[in-house]
């Protein structure tokens, strides 16, 4: 694994937690556990995956990052910074180090400002450079990304969806930050059009050195992009290794079944008879119960999974899961049959 | 047939061939769709007339509209006063156009301060949500109950009936409806992506809120204040016609309220003001229209 | 060979809709079979006609703007395109049923589920409100929702996005319709809840013999659920070929690219990650639409003056596999 001076993004014991409008006067009120004790680590240059399904956490973990939502409790560090507990001046001077990538081209872009305007902001905003040479800059930004300077002075609304998506990214890019979180970057465009996104975001990763943090439910997607991945579910990390690891050998009951999910083109995986179904929908993170939150739509959940909560154990080098179910010889329960 | 064509990374032909930058206005394409739309137009015309006839009928028909000048009750026509003359003998034709003034000034300056009361109330609620939330949504709900031309008439016999403090009052009592339009639209934008992105560049609240939210909760918020108008010279008229008028300053409302004990002798003093009235408000709804339809961007895409 | 007759035919199908500047056909000479008990997937990118071709079987086209401009939609023989609309009431939601990409807003979320599945069988079959429930219930339990008796007197906004989807499903089969449309059915929901309404639709038509027309964007899809798929780009056709033809022998340059420019998931991941392949540009607006020529021809690395000239005819490569391309007429001809 990367020694500890190439690591830039540190995440600690993360906490979101949201409380709910109570529902009438007398109700008690509840408390959504969005993210609930996080670990994990990016090492700079390198995509960090963070895969599940809705609820998982894995949004509210990027905007935790980001410094978008409140963080309950924890440490992220951004380099030797720890950014989760600056406020005022000094959090927007950080900024600059860290932005982000919407999912929805549609919505992330002001419709009344434009192109051109949406991306030198940043600049002007977190000063960045000399005001002289941000005109420059702006239309450097837009040949990065694949569009013509010409173009800056379109609004939103004249551009395609991918198009836009690559004003976003120029966006992005413009205060030259270290990490950039990509909140689910193609799953709002059309199929041709993700490819074109997907590779533009690994070519400016192997010009800038960029590290990203990656959020996405494709798990082919993740499987191309992200070099380490971790599997949330319901607000914590269930599994963690790299991507060879990871798609070869999952340990997880979880992650076994995502990837038995996936609709799939490679026969390979469709033809494997081994192959498990969930029942039922992931259980909301109101109030989650004690014990592995899994437990309850696990095949081979046994009555100490929910009682006791699995911790995050590494198995092998950099692989990491957290059930009781996998033995300490790294063999899955469902391989264990 | 066999000779299958490889998939694999052919010569791509570069991103967009020929991309026709056409750039427009917001603004001027708002316009266009108003334009089009003919009762909005005619609004607007009618609008643009009684707004002449404010601004420079006293210098082309210098009468005070005060002044007692012939026989009371004469009916249209009489001696030259095209609208004849009310139950003292004053000229109704300068009181319509004298009239227009206090109409238009109360309606633009109540309309203001309903839309700023109530963006300020509903932007702050909207985007800081809480106990900021709580507390001026509360506030609103208080103004809401009341009932309005009871409190307007209590605002104006405080203090003493001017054009300021008839239109603070009418402000006062009317902005509720605009606060909480403008909270619903500030509740929906600050969720987009694009309010985060600002958020993510360091913007200040400030300038989210003014700068980037705002903006993009205007439509709404103009129709709303075009409405604002309309309702803020019923109002005028309605206050005037129970005599809580600037006695020094004709108005419509004033006129209808004080001729209406000779509505039987006297039809023309009390129907003209009216139809003023009537055509100022049929302007401004017809103007609040065609700005409805300008400004929704759904239709505008057509 | 015999060769049974198709449930469902349509042949020459076009759609056009009037535009502010002028007539967009947005399905033109649009031609495909469905077997009994088969799935046939249609893919293609957003604005591609694939949800058009649905709305136009389901005679559900908006008119006005958009109409039937011509060609054929025949059920069993019948041809829908000239039935009555008396007629059409009937064949919908019994005959030919529907199920929708977003189970929040196709649900009406005033009344009960159960409810709503027996007013289908109600308006068809004139069962009595008793027997409706009950079909009700009984439905509710073949699309394996839980306490099937309790459900039935819940409101849409009680269940979650795949129960929601479950209840499309249920009140779409009530009456056993012989053709099934599903548009983008779980593009709204989780992968883990996907591959249970897959499991679902796939039992239900094994004891059916529902044939089912899936729409989708996605190859893996198609690959999991259908028997033969139909690749639309701009209105038309332009391929159509047993799933696993198409998956490993595309001929179309579009098929080919959408096949290549998505990251598929692979059992064994290799280390190198070659850049996808792209499929460069955009879909052409319905306005650019019928103007001569391959449409696919823009964005084609592989175009040559003939497709920007003239529309390549369909052509037959294999058994069951058509693709309308000049490049076979050109690895014929070499």
């Amino acid at each position: 694994m990367a020694g500890q001076d190439d690591i830039l993004l540190r995440v600690e014991d993360l906490k979101v937690h949201f409380s709910q409008k109570k529902q009438h006067l007398f109700s008690q009120a509840s408390h959504v556990h969005a993210v609930d004790g996080v670990n994990f680590t990016v090492p700079r240059g390198k995509t960090f995956g963070l895969v599940g399904e809705s609820g998982s956490g894995k949004t509210t973990t990027a905007l935790a990052v980001m410094r978008l939502v409140h963080i309950t409790d924890g440490q992220v560090f951004l380099g030797d910074i720890d950014i989760g507990g600056l406020e005022g001046e000094d959090l927007r001077r950080q900024r600059r180090h860290m932005q982000i990538i919407f999912q929805d081209p549609y919505s992330s872009l002001n419709p009344r400002v434009r192109a051109g305007d949406i991306v030198r902001e940043p600049l002007d905003q977190m000063e960045v450079g000399e005001v002289a040479s941000r005109d420059e800059r702006v239309g450097e930004l837009f040949r990065l990304v694949g569009l013509r300077p010409e173009q800056q002075a379109l609004f939103p609304h004249q551009f395609s969806g991918g198009q836009r998506q690559r004003v976003g990214i120029a966006r992005a890019l413009a205060s030259q930050p270290d990490l950039i979180v990509c909140d689910e970057p193609v799953s709002a465009l059309d199929v041709a059009i993700q490819a074109q996104i997907l590779n533009l975001l690994r070519a400016l990763q192997d010009e800038f050195g960029l590290t990203y943090l990656f959020i996405s439910h494709d798990l082919g997607v993740v499987q191309y992009m992200c070099d380490e991945i971790a599997v949330m579910y319901l607000g914590q990390i269930v599994e963690h290794a790299d991507r060879i690891s990871l798609f070869t050998e999952p340990l997880h009951p979880y992650t076994w079944a995502l990837l038995s999910a996936v609709p799939s083109a490679d026969p390979a995986i469709r033809d494997r008879s081994d192959r498990i179904r969930l029942r039922g929908d992931p259980p909301s993170p109101i109030d989650p119960p004690p014990g592995c939150r899994f437990a309850s739509r696990c095949p081979f959940a046994e009555s100490r999974c929910s009682g006791e909560t699995p911790a995050l154990r590494t198995i092998r080098d950099g692989h990491a899961v957290a059930c009781h179910l996998v033995g300490d010889d790294g063999v899955p329960p469902q391989r264990q049959i | 047939m066999t000779d299958q064509v490889e998939p694999s990374a052919p010569a791509a032909p570069k991103l967009e061939p020929d991309f026709v930058p056409e750039v427009e206005k917001p603004w001027l394409q708002t316009w266009r769709m108003f334009a089009k739309n003919r009762a909005a137009l005619f609004g607007l015309v009618l609008l643009s007339v009684i707004v002449g006839m404010a601004v420079l009928g006293p210098t082309l028909y210098p009468a005070d509209p005060y002044d007692i000048v012939w026989a009371p009750q004469s009916p249209p026509g009489t001696e030259g006063f095209i609208l004849g003359t009310d139950y003292l003998g004053r000229d109704l034709l300068a009181g319509i156009i004298y009239g227009s003034r206090a109409t238009l000034i109360v309606g633009a300056a109540a309309a203001l301060i309903t839309i700023v009361i109530g963006i300020l109330v509903g932007a702050l609620a909207g985007y800081y949500r809480g106990w900021v939330e709580e507390l001026l949504m509360r506030i609103t709900e208080f103004f809401q109950v009341l009932p309005p031309l009871l409190l307007a008439m209590v605002l104006v016999l405080l203090f003493s009936p001017t054009l300021v403090t008839i239109s603070i009052a009418i402000g006062v009592v009317s902005w509720t409806a605009t606060a909480r339009l403008a909270r619903a639209e500030f509740l929906r934008i600050r969720e987009l992506e694009y309010v985060k992105g600002a958020r993510s560049i360091g913007a200040r609240n400030s300038r989210i809120i003014w700068l980037v939210i705002l903006p993009n909760a205007a439509p709404p918020l103009i129709v709303s204040a075009a409405f604002a108008v309309g309702i803020a010279i019923l109002f005028e008229a309605g206050l005037s016609f129970l005599e809580l008028n600037d006695p020094n300053i004709m108005s419509w409302g004033y006129m209808i309220g004080s001729n209406r004990p000779y509505v039987l002798e006297s039809w023309w003093a009390v129907t003209f003001p009216g139809i003023a009235i009537f055509l100022t408000v049929l302007a401004v709804s017809l103007i609040g229209d065609g700005l409805n339809d300008a400004l929704n961007p759904r239709l505008r895409q057509r | 060979m015999n060769t049974p007759s198709p449930i469902l035919s349509v042949a020459d199908l076009a759609v056009e809709f009037d535009m502010r500047d002028g007539v967009a056909r947005v399905i033109d000479d649009l031609s495909f079979d469905l077997m009994p008990g088969e799935t046939l997937g249609i893919v293609g990118e957003s604005g591609c006609g694939k949800s058009m071709t649905a709305l136009s079987i389901m005679r559900l086209v908006p008119m006005p703007p958009g109409r039937i401009a011509g060609g054929e939609i025949r059920l069993d023989g019948e041809n829908l395109v000239a039935a009555s609309d008396v007629r059409i009431r009937e064949i919908r939601g019994n005959e030919i049923s529907m199920i929708f990409q977003e189970p929040m807003t196709s649900l009406n979320p005033v009344y009960t589920v159960g409810d709503q599945i027996a007013e289908t069988v109600r308006l068809h079959e004139g069962l009595s409100k008793r027997d409706a429930r009950d079909r009700a219930i009984e439905m509710l339990r073949a699309v394996a929702i839980p306490a099937p008796e309790a459900r039935v007197e819940e409101y849409p906004h009680q269940l979650s996005g795949g129960m929601r989807q479950r209840v499309m499903i249920a009140m779409a089969l009530t009456c056993r319709p012989r053709v099934l449309i599903a548009d983008e059915p779980t593009t709204a929901l989780d992968v883990t809840v996907q591959a249970q309404i897959f499991d679902l639709l796939r039992d239900l038509k094994e004891q059916t013999q529902t044939a089912i027309i899936l729409i989708t964007h996605d190859m893996g899809v198609i690959a999991e659920m259908a028997q033969r798929v139909v690749v639309m780009y701009a209105g038309r056709k332009v391929e159509d070929a047993p799933v696993d033809e198409l998956l490993l022998n595309p001929k179309h340059p579009y098929s080919q690219g959408l096949i290549a420019c998505v990251p598929h998931l692979q059992a064994v991941p290799t280390v190198e990650r070659p850049p996808l392949m792209e499929i460069p540009g955009v879909v052409p607006s319905v306005s650019e639409l019928g103007r001569g020529g391959c449409p696919f021809a823009p964005r084609c690395a592989q175009a040559m003056d003939r497709c920007r000239q003239q529309m390549p005819p369909p052509s037959t490569v294999a058994p069951g596999h058509q693709v309308a391309c000049w490049l076979i007429d050109e690895t014929r001809a070499a």
